[in-house]
């Protein structure tokens, strides 16, 4: 495939701000034509539960009024739903809307399927934090994609044990190892959480926390940094722990993990916003039971969290109504009855910095009805959410980290090694799509 | 299942151990094959006992209690299930039976047709076209899906059920099948004593062939049947409407509700249970078809 060499690099911003404001105002004029000229309609492509009756606000409110009525077909979230629709763009045939992960975002944009929609969505920039609007801009002058969810990461724990261990909350990295230790003392067959290599997203929030960039750009070449000095760091110290024995070393999400924080066997979980949903189903009877505080710091004082999960709502270039779409996409992750019905009925985490502390979340979720003011706590941890950087083979990078840091967590084995595998297989992996590497 | 009812007919099927040592009639059992296969029998039944212990297990249940035991929110699953979205999962149930149902029927006639001509006619190129036939069996059908949503979609089918049905009805394996079994049940004499009485060609296939091949066929329609029931990625790739998913893909959405929202266990595991049921039904009415064949042969050879 010769023409992958030429494929477009993301993030130059140059060139992509020439050529993307161009496209965009050929693109913008002749949809205004046809989106004054009758009804519209738009299919979204979505995974969100009770999507649809959210869209039925918009399609009997202001899409009454603008003529633009949209449609949700259902998905299933997922690394395979960007294969699907790429498939679908090869053939010209994606829907209007997609909703996307942020890590998703470069893969997309760089296979030419996301259209920019700077001109219609630019003013919303300010309803957002400045750390989430950019996951969305790839840090060029071009805007793909509206933040919808997010997922700043935080330590949950369970309070009644702490007590009885007689724990203190660890706000450093150091004392979460100490605490770990001492519970590891007190009760042997007990741990304090796990290290669990089946979700690369918790894994990279936590470098994103330390400080890690992943990928980045100079000049025209993508710099891969995965085993940074930030990410070694974050993985020395869990490789450690796994090591000595003061943590677990089985995976998450299985049964006998469920099991495990239902008795009280793990009495901890570095988890993200969404935590309350899972543990319900995980952990049905210790309902009341846990408390959530910030993540453990690396320098005292500080106050930066990752972020695990979050997607954005993008518009596709193969829509031939992006000026509706993007209204729709405006409305959809702005306004205040939307969002109120995103939360109710898809149970999602607001991006939008005011919607994160009204209607829903005024109060604590069941499970937590132990901590008021959870939402309140949430939303300012969700203030210091370290900036990301996402490339464009995210998906290497995680099943290569599934891969390698799964073996190395189950034979307690070195971590570092492993991040140096993650990393030569995501180099070697731009370098085959024809992306020019940085080394 | 049919290989049990070998040891009731003694005289015909015992040739083959037979020759060798000849044992007296002993009925004793032998300890290391009976092992092995009660080994793979609990192999193969546990994952399906687990399905349906799990599905009678409420949300709550479901990881907290003893596996094996059975819960109490069966008819809660059940009714949770039914009210999914509306009850989209009885759609998904009735597509997967039109893809399945149609699709293996229509299916089984192309490999009906192809496999007679291929066994009966002699013509140019037919063992070339027999080759081709066995690359695309060893060619797993995953590979096409791609290519065949981009031409489907140049005809502008995608998202529609035609676009699962068309590519499954060409199935490589099922006229290969019909082919091997129309040469072994359709002896020549009959076909040429049917052509000196005077029928014509379709007359032969439908009135002399057809019958003859009909247990083959039946194995043929099983096979793809179930290929079409289990297949994921076809649809998965041509079809973005969910009133239009098959089962499978149904299942798949369910479980992948975004990292937010935690996975809809009870009723994934609730809904695989049922949707198991039809394929038993259907192997334990076809079944007789089946042993008939199978037995029909022995006698013959």
């Amino acid at each position: 495939m010769p023409y992958t060499k030429r494929r477009r690099l993301v993030s130059s911003a140059v060139a992509v701000a020439l050529g993307a404001t161009a496209l965009a105002a050929c693109g913008s004029s002749s949809d205004d034509g046809e989106a004054g000229s009758g009804p519209v309609s738009l299919t979204y492509w979505t995974w969100a539960p009770g999507m649809d009756k959210v869209v039925d606000l918009w399609n009997e409110g202001p899409g009454k009024k603008e003529q633009i009525t949209v449609t949700v077909k259902k998905q299933a979230s997922g690394d395979t739903l960007v294969t699907k629709i790429l498939t679908a763009h090869k053939a010209g045939q994606a829907p209007d809307l997609v909703q996307a992960e942020y890590q998703a975002l470069p893969t997309l944009v760089s296979n030419d399927a996301l259209a920019d929609i700077g001109d219609g969505a630019g003013a919303a920039k300010d309803r957002f934090a400045e750390g989430v609007w950019q996951q969305t801009t790839l840090g060029t002058d071009a805007v793909y994609a509206i933040p919808q969810d997010i997922g700043p990461m935080m330590f949950y724990y369970r309070a009644d044990l702490f007590e009885q261990y007689d724990l203190t909350v660890p706000t450093t990295w150091d004392e979460f190892a100490e605490t770990a230790r001492k519970l590891k003392k007190a009760a042997p067959d007990k741990d304090l959480t796990t290290f669990s290599a089946n979700d690369s997203g918790l894994f990279a929030g936590l470098a994103q926390q330390a400080g890690a960039r992943w990928w980045t750009t100079s000049g025209d070449r993508w710099k891969v940094g995965i085993n940074d000095d930030a990410t070694r760091k974050v993985a020395e110290f869990w490789g450690g722990l796994v090591k000595e024995g003061a943590i677990d070393n089985q995976p998450m999400y299985t049964p006998a993990w469920n099991k495990a924080l239902n008795t009280g066997k793990q009495i901890a979980w570095v988890s993200a916003v969404w935590a309350p949903g899972t543990l319900t189903t995980a952990a049905p009877d210790t309902k009341g039971k846990w408390a959530m505080a910030p993540l453990p710091q690396w320098n005292d004082g500080d106050k930066r969290t990752g972020s695990w999960g979050g997607s954005s709502t993008a518009v596709t270039t193969d829509s031939a109504h992006k000026d509706a779409a993007t209204k729709f996409a405006v409305w959809l992750n702005t306004d205040r009855t939307a969002l109120n019905a995103l939360a109710k009925d898809g149970g999602i985490y607001p991006a939008s910095t005011s919607a994160q502390l009204s209607g829903a979340f005024t109060e604590p979720p069941a499970y937590f009805t132990n901590q008021p003011d959870f939402y309140r706590k949430a939303a300012e941890i969700a203030e210091t959410t370290a900036p990301s950087a996402w490339g464009p083979n995210v998906n290497v990078a995680y099943t290569s980290f599934k891969d390698a840091f799964g073996a190395a967590a189950k034979n307690k084995s070195d971590f570092t090694a492993a991040l140096d595998t993650m990393q030569r297989v995501t180099v070697a992996d731009l370098k085959k799509q024809g992306f020019g590497v940085a080394e | 299942m049919s290989s049990l009812a070998v040891p009731g007919t003694e005289p015909t099927a015992g040739t083959a151990g037979g020759t060798v040592r000849r044992p007296a009639r002993r009925r004793r059992i032998a300890p290391l094959p009976t092992l092995t296969l009660l080994l793979g029998a609990v192999y193969c039944l546990l994952p399906v006992a687990w399905v349906v212990i799990a599905s009678t297990k409420s949300g709550s249940e479901l990881f907290s209690t003893f596996t094996f035991w059975p819960g109490t929110g069966f008819a809660g699953n059940l009714a949770d299930l039914a009210a999914y979205r509306d009850g989209v999962y009885w759609r998904w149930m009735g597509n997967s039976a039109l893809y399945a149902g149609l699709g293996a029927l229509l299916s089984t006639c192309v490999s009906a047709i192809s496999g007679h001509a291929l066994a009966v006619y002699r013509f140019r190129g037919r063992e070339a076209l027999f080759n081709v036939l066995l690359a695309g069996v060893l060619m797993p059908p995953v590979i096409l899906a791609v290519p065949q949503y981009l031409l489907l979609a140049q005809a502008g089918l995608t998202d529609s059920h035609l676009s699962v049905l068309l590519p499954q009805i060409l199935s490589p394996y099922g006229v290969y099948l019909a082919r091997i079994y129309a040469t072994a049940a359709v002896p020549a004499d009959v076909v040429e004593a049917a052509r000196m009485d005077g029928a014509g060609e379709w007359r032969i296939f439908t009135r002399v062939a057809l019958p003859m091949m009909l247990p083959g066929l039946v194995t043929v329609f099983l096979f793809q049947f179930v290929a079409v029931w289990n297949n994921f990625l076809l649809p998965y790739i041509m079809l973005s409407d969910d009133e239009k998913f098959p089962i499978t893909l149904g299942l798949h959405t369910l479980l992948e509700q975004g990292a937010n929202t935690p996975a809809l266990y009870t009723l994934v595991i609730t809904g695989a249970f049922l949707a198991v049921l039809p394929l038993v039904a259907l192997f334990l009415v076809v079944q007789r078809f089946w042993s008939l064949d199978l037995l029909s042969g022995a006698v013959k050879s």
